[in-house]
C-alpha cells in the first residue's frame, strides 16, 4: 500500500472547475471522498457514519461510494473507536474516525492522551500514528446537554497531539486534506454552527500549511484571534467597527497546537492591540495561552493588556439560554472600545 | 427487524459458547496427563522440550530482574514467576506474523517472542521509550494503562482482515483488568467485527491486593465470553502444553475467519505486584506454598523425564544456559546508561515544533552552563 497524496487528479479536475457555492459540511464530506480515493490506506469509521451518513451528514453517501470495508459503522464505544483505530494505525491504516459530538468524545480520552499522543514518542518514533479524529464542536445549534461543549483545550494541554478547526468551508476541505496526510495524530474540531454556512469557493489542497495561522482580514488598529466558529463571528465584528472608526485585523488560528506564534506575534506588533475569541470557558482556556505567549513575544509593542472574549465559566448553557453565553459582535466591539484608546491620538 | 434477531440468536446457539466448569488440563500437577484435556490436542515432543527450555531461561530472567530492581537496577520490575506457562505458552504459540499485546507483568512473554533481554528491560530500567522496535518482533510497546492494549489488539487484527492478510493479534490482560470498560469494549468490536484476535487472561487471583471476588460476581471469567458472542476457555493457566494448544486453537480460529477466543488462564503471581508491594499485607504464606507445588516448571520438567525427553545431561545444559543468561542481563543492566535529554523532544511529533526546537535548545544551554568549568 502506498501513500498517494495531495494534488493527485481529484483536485486537478477541481482547479479546472467553477466556483460553486458549497457548505463547509458538504467540503468535508468532499475532503473524505478524495482522501479514500488518493490513499486506499484511509478508512473512515464511527457512530452512524456509515448507513446513515453522520448525524451531520459529513459523511454521506461514502459508505455507498467506497465499500463496507473503507467506510463502517461502528459498535457505540468511543474508547473502542480511537483504541482500535490507534491498532488499525500500527498495521498500516490511516483510520479518520467521529466523535458523533464534543462530549461525546470524553470515554475516549484515555486513548487519546495516553496513547495516541503517545506512541510515537514511547516507541522512539517507530510507530506512526496518523489517526484523524474528528469532532463536531461547539454550540450555536440549540443542541442540548452534553452537545455544545468546546473542549479544545483538554487536546491542546497534551503533547503529541495535532490540534486544528476550520473557519470556512475551504479552508474545512483544505485542512481535512492536510490532517488526513499529516504522520502524527490530529483532532480535527469541526465547529457545527457554521456547518451549514457557504462559501463560493474551489475546493482545493493549494493553500497555507497545516500548522500556520491565515489572517482573514487586514488590518491596522486591533489583532482579533479567533477560530473555529468563532471566525466567522470575529469577521462580523471587524466589518461593524469600520463604523467605530476602527481598522481590525481578523486573524484565523486554523493550528491550536502547534500555535503558530510567528504570524500572530506579528500582527499584535503591527496592531500594538489584541482581543482572543473563542466560545469555551475563559478560566484555563485556550486564550489564556495564547495571551501569556503574545505577552512574553510582544510585550514592548502593547498598547493595551489583551483581552479576551470567552464563554463563561459555566457549563454549557441549555438551547433557550445559550444566546447569553456565546459571544457575540457586542461582546467584541465592548473588548475593542475597553482597549484604552483614551491614550492616544487617534486621527 | 423480529426476523433478524431470531436469525442472530439462532447463529450464536449459547452452548456452543461457554467454557468447561472446570479448567482443561493435558498435564496435572504431578506431571501426568491432565484427565480434562477438552478439545486440547497435547504439542508434539518438539514443542514441549521448548515450552520447558524456554520457562526455565524465562524463570532465570525474571528472577534476575527482580534482583536488579532490589539492587535499583531497574526503576520496577512487575515479576510474572507463576505465571511462567502463560507467559512462554502464549509467545510461542503465535505464529512469525502474528503480533503480541503485552503488559507491563509479560516480560517473559516479550522476551519469550524474541525481543533481547536488554531491550525488554529498557523501560523497567526506567528509560522514556519502550526499547525495542515493536514492528521488527511484532510486539506492541508493554501497556501500562490496564486494558487499553486489548483495543489496540482488535484494531490491529481488523487492520489484517481489512487488507486481506493472514495475521493474528494475541492480547495478554490480568483478572483486574478484565473489570476495566475497555475490556468491554474490546470484546465487543472484536465479536462484532469477527476479528482475528485472541484474547489470553492471565488470572493470578489479585489485581495488586484486591482479589478476585471482589472484582467480579460471574461464574468464571471465561464465562463472560457468552456476553459477546465469543466462544471461550478456561484452562490451567500453570499448564504450558494447555496454554500453548488454546492459544494455538485460538489462532487458527482467527486465521480461519472465524474470529475471537477468550481464553481464561488460572494462574498465581508468586512475586509481590512489584518489589516496590508487600504481599503479605494481603495473602497468608500458605497460600503462595500451595501455589509453589503447582509450578509449571516442574511438572513438565516431570512429564518430560517420564516420557525420556529430558535427562539429567540435558536439563544440566539447560541450567548453564540460564546462568549464561543471568549473567548477560546482569552486565547490561550493570553498566551505566548514556541519557540524551535533547532526544527527549525529538519523538513528540514526526518532526519536531518550532517550541519545541526552542525548549530543547534552553535544555542544551542550561546543560553547557553547568558543564562549564568553575573559574
Amino acid at each position: 500500500m502506498t501513500r498517494v497524496m495531495s494534488t493527485d487528479s481529484p483536485d486537478k479536475s477541481a482547479a479546472a472547475a467553477e466556483a460553486k457555492p458549497v457548505t463547509m459540511a458538504a467540503a468535508l464530506n468532499q475532503a473524505l471522498a478524495d482522501s479514500l480515493a488518493a490513499d486506499e490506506r484511509v478508512v473512515v469509521f464511527g457512530e452512524d457514519v456509515g448507513t446513515l451518513g453522520g448525524v451531520f451528514r459529513v459523511t454521506d453517501g461514502l459508505a455507498g461510494r467506497f465499500g463496507e470495508r473503507r467506510v463502517f459503522d461502528t459498535p457505540l464505544a468511543e474508547a473502542g473507536i480511537v483504541g482500535t483505530a490507534i491498532g488499525m494505525a500500527m498495521n498500516g491504516l490511516v483510520p479518520v474516525v467521529e466523535m458523533q459530538f464534543d462530549a461525546f468524545g470524553y470515554p475516549a480520552f484515555e486513548q487519546v492522551t495516553s496513547h495516541l499522543a503517545k506512541l510515537h514518542n514511547r516507541t522512539r518514533g517507530r510507530l506512526a500514528l496518523p489517526v484523524v479524529i474528528r469532532v463536531p464542536f461547539g454550540g450555536g445549534i440549540g443542541g442540548v446537554e452534553h452537545h455544545s461543549d468546546s473542549s479544545e483545550a483538554y487536546y491542546t494541554h497534551t503533547p503529541g497531539l495535532r490540534v486544528v478547526t476550520p473557519g470556512t468551508p475551504a479552508d474545512a476541505y483544505l485542512l481535512l486534506r492536510q490532517a488526513i496526510a499529516c504522520p502524527d495524530p490530529v483532532l480535527f474540531f469541526e465547529p457545527k454552527r457554521r456547518y451549514w454556512s457557504r462559501e463560493t469557493v474551489v475546493l482545493s489542497t493549494d493553500g497555507p500549511p497545516i500548522d500556520r495561522a491565515v489572517v482573514r482580514r487586514p488590518g491596522r488598529d486591533v489583532t482579533l484571534i479567533a477560530y473555529g466558529g468563532m471566525v466567522a463571528t470575529a469577521m462580523e465584528a471587524a466589518s461593524e467597527a469600520v463604523s467605530e472608526g476602527w481598522d481590525v485585523e481578523v486573524i484565523d488560528l486554523r493550528s491550536l497546537s502547534p500555535f503558530d506564534e510567528e504570524t500572530v506575534a506579528a500582527s499584535v506588533r503591527r496592531t500594538g492591540r489584541a482581543v482572543i475569541v473563542h466560545e469555551a470557558a475563559g478560566f484555563g482556556g485556550y486564550g489564556a495561552e495564547v495571551a501569556a505567549r503574545l505577552t512574553e513575544r510582544c510585550f514592548h509593542y502593547l498598547e493595551a493588556p489583551i483581552l479576551r472574549v470567552t464563554g463563561f465559566d459555566i457549563p454549557y448553557p441549555p438551547p433557550h439560554l445559550e444566546r447569553f453565553h456565546l459571544p457575540n459582535t457586542d461582546r467584541i466591539l465592548d473588548a475593542i472600545a475597553r482597549l484604552q484608546w483614551e491614550d492616544e491620538d487617534r486621527g | 427487524m423480529k426476523t433478524q434477531y431470531a436469525r442472530r440468536s439462532e447463529a450464536t446457539a449459547a452452548g456452543t459458547l461457554l467454557p468447561s466448569a472446570t479448567p482443561l488440563q493435558l498435564i496435572d500437577a504431578d506431571g501426568h496427563p491432565g484427565d480434562n484435556p477438552g478439545s486440547l490436542r497435547l504439542p508434539g515432543p518438539d514443542v514441549l522440550v521448548e515450552l520447558h527450555r524456554r520457562m526455565v531461561l524465562g524463570r532465570r530472567f525474571d528472577s534476575q530482574s527482580t534482583a536488579l530492581a532490589k539492587q535499583g537496577r531497574l526503576a520496577v520490575y512487575p515479576s510474572s514467576r507463576g505465571q511462567d506457562a502463560c507467559q512462554v505458552g502464549a509467545a510461542l504459540a503465535l505464529r512469525r506474523q502474528d503480533w503480541l499485546f503485552p503488559t507491563y507483568r509479560d516480560s517473559m512473554a516479550v522476551l519469550t517472542r524474541g525481543v533481547p533481554a536488554e531491550e525488554t528491560l529498557t523501560l523497567l530500567r526506567g528509560d522514556w521509550h519502550c526499547g525495542y522496535d515493536p514492528v521488527q518482533y511484532r510486539v506492541a510497546p508493554q501497556c501500562t494503562p490496564l486494558a487499553t492494549n486489548t483495543l489496540h489488539a482488535v484494531g490491529l487484527g481488523y487492520a489484517a482482515t481489512l487488507k486481506n492478510e493472514d495475521q493474528v493479534a494475541l492480547a495478554l490482560l490480568g483478572d483486574g483488568a478484565t473489570s476495566e470498560g475497555d475490556t468491554h469494549e474490546a470484546l465487543n468490536f472484536a465479536g462484532v467485527w469477527k476479528a482475528p484476535v485472541v484474547f489470553l487472561v492471565q488470572n493470578n487471583g489479585y489485581a495488586i491486593s484486591v482479589p478476585l471476588a471482589k472484582q467480579t460476581a460471574a461464574p468464571t471469567l471465561a464465562a463472560k465470553g457468552i456476553g459477546y458472542g465469543i466462544p471461550s476457555l478456561l484452562i490451567d493457566g500453570n499448564d504450558a502444553a494447555a496454554v500453548y494448544a488454546a492459544v494455538r486453537a485460538g489462532v487458527s480460529r482467527a486465521a480461519a475467519g472465524e474470529g475471537p477466543t477468550l481464553i481464561e488462564a488460572i494462574t498465581y503471581r508468586v512475586e509481590a505486584h512489584t518489589n516496590a508491594d508487600d504481599a503479605s499485607r494481603y495473602r497468608a504464606s500458605a497460600e503462595v506454598s500451595e501455589w509453589l507445588s503447582r509450578d509449571p516448571i516442574a511438572r513438565l520438567e516431570a512429564y518430560l523425564r517420564g516420557a525420556g525427553l529430558l535427562d539429567d545431561a540435558s536439563a544440566a545444559r539447560l541450567a548453564a544456559e540460564a546462568e549464561r543468561l543471568a549473567e548477560d542481563v546482569r552486565q547490561r543492566m550493570n553498566a551505566d546508561v548514556s541519557v540524551d535529554p535533547a532526544e527527549l523532544f525529538e519523538h513528540v511529533y514526526a518532526r519536531p515544533t518550532a517550541a519545541l526546537e526552542r525548549q530543547r535548545a534552553e535544555l542544551l544551554a542550561e546543560l553547557s552552563e553547568l558543564e562549564e568549568p568553575a573559574l
